[in-house]
Order: C-alpha cells, then sequence, then structure tokens
C-alpha cells in the first residue's frame, strides 16, 4: 500500500470513530443532562430576593398586638426569619430544629406568622415551645408576598446590613440546619 | 426524487418537534375551558375587571405551577390577584404591575420568559437544534449521492463489456 493510500485509509477509519463516538457522546451528554434534571425539586424556585436588601417592615407583635415592631431594629445583627402558621404541618415538623437553635443562643430568630388566627398561633406556641426572639403578625400575607413566600414554611437568613442571603424553601431539614443556615450564620457573624 | 422526499420528511419531522417544543413552552393564552369562571371580578369596573383578569392570566401561581392565578383558587392566588386589582385601582401600569411580581417571585412567575441571557437557549434552542438536523440531513444526503454516483469503467472493463457485446451478436 502507497503512503498515500495508507493516509487515506486512516483518515477514513478515523472517520467512521468520529461518527461513532460523536453521537454517543452527545446520547451520553443528553442523558446525564436529563438525569441530574430528575433531582431538581420544581418546587424549589430560585428566589430574586437574595442578595437584595430584605423588605423593611412594620407589624404588629403576635404577643403583643398593639406594638408594633420595625425591622430596621435588627439592623447590624444577623437574624433569621422564619415563615410559621400553626395551620401549616410542615412547620412543626421543623420547629425542634428552631427550639434547638434558639437554645444555642447563637443568633435571634425572628418568627412571621402567616395568615394565621393569634389565638391558634399562640396556643401553638404554647404546645411546642417558642423559639423566636419576637413574632410578628402577618395576618393577611401582604409581608409574606413582599418576602416572596409562596409555600410555609420558609426560612431567610438576613445579614448585618439588612440583605436577604439564603432562603430555605420547605421544611427545615437537619442537615440543612447543620450544613448551611448554622454556618452561615457564623460566617455572616465575622463579618463586619 | 426518493432522496428529495425523504429529506423532505426529515425535516418536516424536525420542525413538527420544534413547534411541539414551542407549544409547550408557550403561555397559556387562554385558560381550560371551566376555568375562567374562577377569577371573579370583584369589581364594578368592567374594564379593570378585565384588565385584572388577563393580568393574573400572565402570572403564574407559585402552589399549584401549572395553573396561573386567574385559573387557582390556591391562598397566595386569591392574594396575589387581590395584589393586581388593588395596583389597577391604584393607577400602575400593567408593565409596573409584573415588574411588581418578578421583584418577588422572579421570571418564573411569568408565563411566557423574558429574552434575556440566561433564557436564550430556552428560545433559540429548538431551532438550534432544527438547523443541526437540516445540516445532518443535508451532509447524509450529500454522502449518499457520492456513494451512488457510477464508477467510470476502466479500459479493462470496457474491452470486457465489448467482447461480451460482440458474443451476444454473434449467437
Amino acid at each position: 500500500m502507497s503512503a498515500v493510500a495508507a493516509e487515506a485509509a486512516k483518515s477514513s477509519t478515523m472517520k467512521r470513530v468520529a461518527l461513532f463516538l460523536l453521537p454517543l457522546a452527545a446520547f451520553i451528554g443528553l442523558s446525564v443532562f436529563l438525569f441530574k434534571g430528575l433531582w431538581l425539586n420544581p418546587r424549589e424556585v430560585p428566589s430574586p430576593l437574595i442578595g437584595k436588601p430584605a423588605p423593611v417592615f412594620e407589624r404588629p407583635l403576635l404577643h403583643r398586638g398593639d406594638v408594633q415592631f420595625s425591622s430596621k431594629d435588627l439592623l447590624g445583627q444577623v437574624w433569621i426569619f422564619n415563615v410559621w402558621a400553626s395551620w401549616c404541618g410542615p412547620c412543626r415538623q421543623e420547629h425542634p430544629l428552631f427550639n434547638d437553635l434558639a437554645a444555642q443562643k447563637l443568633v435571634p430568630i425572628v418568627g412571621m406568622n402567616y395568615k394565621d388566627q393569634p389565638g391558634n398561633a399562640l396556643k401553638w406556641l404554647n404546645e411546642l415551645g417558642d423559639p423566636y426572639k419576637l413574632t410578628v403578625v402577618d395576618a393577611d400575607g401582604r409581608l409574606g408576598i413582599d418576602f416572596g413566600v409562596y409555600g410555609v414554611p420558609e426560612t431567610f437568613v438576613i445579614d448585618k446590613q439588612g440583605v436577604i442571603r439564603h432562603k430555605h424553601i420547605g421544611p427545615v431539614t437537619p442537615e440543612a440546619m447543620q450544613k448551611k443556615i448554622i454556618p452561615l450564620v457564623r460566617e455572616l457573624q465575622k463579618q463586619p | 426524487m426518493n432522496r428529495f422526499n425523504r429529506l423532505v420528511c426529515v425535516l418536516a419531522a424536525l420542525l413538527l418537534a420544534a413547534a411541539a417544543h414551542a407549544q409547550g413552552g408557550a403561555p397559556a393564552k387562554a385558560p381550560p375551558q371551566g376555568f375562567t369562571t374562577t377569577a371573579k371580578p370583584t369589581e364594578n369596573d368592567p374594564v379593570s375587571a378585565q384588565r385584572e383578569h388577563e393580568l393574573a392570566l400572565q402570572l403564574r401561581c407559585l402552589v399549584c405551577q401549572n395553573q396561573s392565578i386567574a385559573e387557582s383558587n390556591a391562598d397566595l392566588a386569591v392574594d396575589l390577584r387581590r395584589q393586581v386589582r388593588e395596583q389597577i385601582a391604584a393607577g400602575r401600569s400593567d408593565s409596573q404591575i409584573i415588574d411588581f411580581m418578578t421583584q418577588r417571585y422572579g421570571d418564573f412567575v411569568l408565563y411566557s420568559p423574558p429574552l434575556k441571557g440566561t433564557t436564550l437557549l430556552l428560545w433559540f434552542g429548538p431551532f438550534a437544534l432544527l438547523l443541526v438536523g437540516a445540516l445532518v440531513a443535508w451532509r447524509v444526503v450529500a454522502a449518499r449521492k457520492a456513494v451512488v454516483a457510477p464508477a467510470p469503467l476502466s479500459d479493462e472493463e470496457r474491452a470486457r463489456a465489448a467482447a461480451m457485446l460482440a458474443g451476444e451478436r454473434n449467437t
């Protein structure tokens, strides 16, 4: 076989291998992409509020309806904002984690009592424990809309400048608490 | 002609696939029958009520993600419709109201996603795939043409053919 013919044969084999490998690679790529998609939670909508200043609000306290609390009072410290309601089942599930967190005295936890009856809410806290430094009442859900709340419970981590740094949708799991929320709080507390 | 027909078939299939994709992601302009009445216009002003309904149809309910807030009776949808209604009454424009929603819930709240960096693939992906498919089809057809084109006869073959023809004539 001449050198030219050998070269031509080689290039034709390579072409054949490429024709076989290219679709295979495309197929594997697409499979990985779609397989990963199976494990994504469509209910977890990324919030556009992360990295933005938390809405400033003034709302009555759950324990003293005649007192208005302003979120400006929390500037300068890292705090956790937990949206809950007595009618919300998953809130009951995550509640012990917040009781534990409160016992550590690491960070103030503020509650937003979302579209609830004050009587039921107070009873709920008496029964399950009250980890909240204070709870504000969002009777008509407007504060919830400002925070982009669409499913209770939701939990926000807000830094010293009042910027939302993290949002957890749905009940906080022990993993999320230990691996994400607490480390983030510690890190934010170190920042000026 | 056969080859050309095949190419047309491939292109048609690709077009259909692209159309199906586009339809899947397209905004639900008209609500399915039976749902139109769920958003009860509570205002007496029919123009505002109509605007509210049209805006509500463009906004996704985040609780029951496959319905607009006009079709859904979830608590959140009711609250968001109230927001839309109040803002219309306050004289805000449609785009201001849409902005209010996207600031809080992100682009996900829109049934028709805006055209920007992160949605380029969503908008143009199907057409890019169509182009790639057409290119592949064209290459395949061209390659086939090259294979099928008859090779010219060598001198030896020509001589053999001539001998055969001559022999045929002799018998």
